[in-house]
């Protein structure tokens, strides 16, 4: 495997991968979701990324960004809720910032399209870091992979480096308060809980790390 | 490792409590066939599946500012029941409890435009508001004009500042109601949203809940409650409130009720007020109408005239035990318009 690029096979290996976890994981963002929201984040995405997964068997994909742009809008439009316009957006962000028309993506590419992603996810959602949301597993991460890429490390090492940066940063939302979306209904209650959002974000980070895992 | 605090214990419930028991057949299809019976009980209605929406059976009507509604399903007669002459023109139901996606509300609003404009009726929650900001843009690229109106009457919700804001909830009915009369006789689409805005700006709620509620995919309460207490301040996604407090005598809370609406948006003695009594769903009208005395007494004292009034279930929140009060203050516009004939599933009257 080429561990200096992202090409449109490994976008879509990526993306099936994080339909499998998402999947395969929820009861457990649904049970975190119960807690403090209203219990459908990990049934609203699993709908979403399944039919993310069968869009991109249609395959004939020859752009590296047109696999993240047709995977944000199909997003959008299945999964509704806040969670099916916030992923769908930072995908479609992701796929428009690549190079375009390009095969495949280096490093430094993606490491610019992944901040693309989040800051459209900030200006949609307005949240800042420590809001406990999304940003707070997405911001760490995209730091832990620009890091790392700085630091000459291939794509497995990055990426594997940006999911554990996204895992600390899920877990380290537990004692916040919620200040955006429906958890910020509770207040102080929303605190001494893992955010879904923040925990799907580490799933979907995790699922880069494994499929290009040596 | 991987999961974090907040995994295994909740505000919430693990599978300890014993599942509730539905009339459904698999939980994934509930949506789809709740429409099809709406459709079936309503020959007026045109209910699009598919697309997931409901529309009047004679939309468009050519000239006619176009009122568009939705959210998530679990709020019935909300939204779906509300259209029909009078009120809306559509309405997109999302899945249980989650907001309605751009291409949906999209084909709704298509659906239903005759020309002079579309307001969408938007209750303030996060995923609404996004969903239906991207089907604007959608429907402004198709050479629609769409106004929105957000709904935000909740007054539980006390720091708008840390949160996503104030919720949407029982005023969306009386937004619907009236913004609907005055698009029925023919005014234009800034007058229409323009009332609708007042209604929202005149109207506060609050609402208690003794039990949570249970979705169709989850199939046990969202959360537990000892015996002797409730949830104050909650919304109507069956997430827990602001806190919990013992249960009190009906009196008591609902003078505690009604003092948290006057302090968020105080009324002056002879102020006309319209009164919304609305159950949560599992709330027997018996306790409703008991509540509606208790509101109109402590109004009453306060010189507060209720010069319009409704009981019942209309916006719900699935099979949850509870109810929301709203206090909206009406000028004589608003009363006509209240007034005025609305033929729909969940309301009607004057036809």
């Amino acid at each position: 495997m080429d561990t200096t690029h992202l090409d449109v096979a490994l976008a879509v290996a990526w993306l099936r991968a994080a339909a499998a976890s998402v999947t395969a994981e929820t009861d457990q963002l649904t049970r975190l979701d119960a807690a403090i929201g209203d219990g459908d984040h990990g049934v609203n995405l699993a709908r979403g990324f399944t039919a993310v997964a069968a869009t991109l068997d249609g395959g004939g994909f020859t752009a590296v960004g047109d696999v993240f742009v047709r995977a944000g809008a199909t997003l959008i439009a299945k999964v509704g809720g806040a969670s099916g316009p916030l992923y769908g957006t930072a995908f479609r962000a992701v796929g428009k910032a690549l190079p375009p028309g390009a095969a495949s993506a280096d490093l430094a590419d993606l490491a610019t399209a992944l901040h693309a992603g989040l800051d459209a996810v900030r200006k949609l959602g307005g949240a800042e870091p420590g809001d406990k949301t999304i940003v707070d597993a997405f911001r760490p991460a995209l730091d832990a992979f620009e890091e790392a890429v700085a630091g000459g490390a291939a794509l497995p090492e990055a990426a594997a480096s940006a999911a554990r940066a996204a895992g600390e940063g899920a877990r380290a939302t537990a004692p916040l308060t919620a200040r955006k979306g429906r958890a910020s209904y509770l207040g102080e209650r929303s605190a001494g809980h893992q955010d879904p959002g923040a925990t799907s974000t580490w799933l979907i980070f995790q699922a880069l790390a494994d499929v290009t895992a040596p | 490792m991987l999961w974090g605090a907040g995994r295994d214990h909740a505000v919430g419930n693990e599978a300890k409590e014993p599942a509730v028991k539905k009339f459904i057949n698999d939980p994934a299809d509930v949506v789809a066939e709740a429409l099809a019976g709406l459709a079936a009980a309503h020959p007026e209605l045109r209910v699009d599946v598919t697309e997931r929406y409901v529309a009047r059976a004679s939309a468009p009507r050519p000239g006619k500012v176009a009122l568009v509604s939705g959210g998530g399903s679990g709020h019935e007669p909300l939204h779906g029941g509300f259209v029909g002459p009078g009120m809306l023109d559509a309405a997109c139901p999302g899945e249980v409890f989650t907001s309605p996606v751009p291409d949906q509300i999209l084909a709704a609003t298509k659906a239903v435009d005759g020309g002079a404009g579309v307001v969408h009726i938007v209750k303030n929650y996060t995923g609404d508001v996004m969903n239906f900001q991207l089907a604007a843009e959608l429907a402004a690229d198709e050479g629609i004009t769409v106004e929105t109106v957000l709904v935000d009457d909740d007054v539980a919700v006390e720091n708008s500042t840390w949160t996503a804001g104030r919720r949407g909830t029982g005023a969306t009915l009386l937004v619907e109601k009236i913004a609907g009369a005055l698009a029925e006789e023919g005014a234009k689409l800034g007058e229409v949203a323009a009332v609708g805005r007042e209604v929202n700006a005149a109207s506060a709620s609050f609402a208690y809940a003794l039990t949570a509620c249970t979705t169709p995919a989850a199939g046990r309460p969202g959360f537990d409650l000892p015996d002797d207490e409730i949830e104050v301040g909650v919304g109507i996604h069956g997430e827990p409130g602001r806190r919990r407090e013992k249960l009190r005598p009906a009196r008591e809370l609902v003078r505690s009720a009604v003092d948290a609406l006057l302090d968020a948006k105080p009324l002056n003695p002879g102020d006309r007020t319209l009164v919304l009594v609305n159950g949560l769903g599992a709330t027997p009208l018996l306790e409703q109408y008991l509540v509606f005395g208790e509101v109109a007494t402590v109004l009453a004292e306060r010189g507060l005239e209720i010069s319009r009034r409704l009981v019942g279930n209309y916006v719900t929140s699935l099979d949850m035990a509870g109810l929301s009060i709203t206090v909206a203050r009406l000028t004589d516009e608003m009363i006509r318009l209240w007034d005025a004939p609305v033929r729909t599933p969940g309301l009607r009257w004057g036809v």
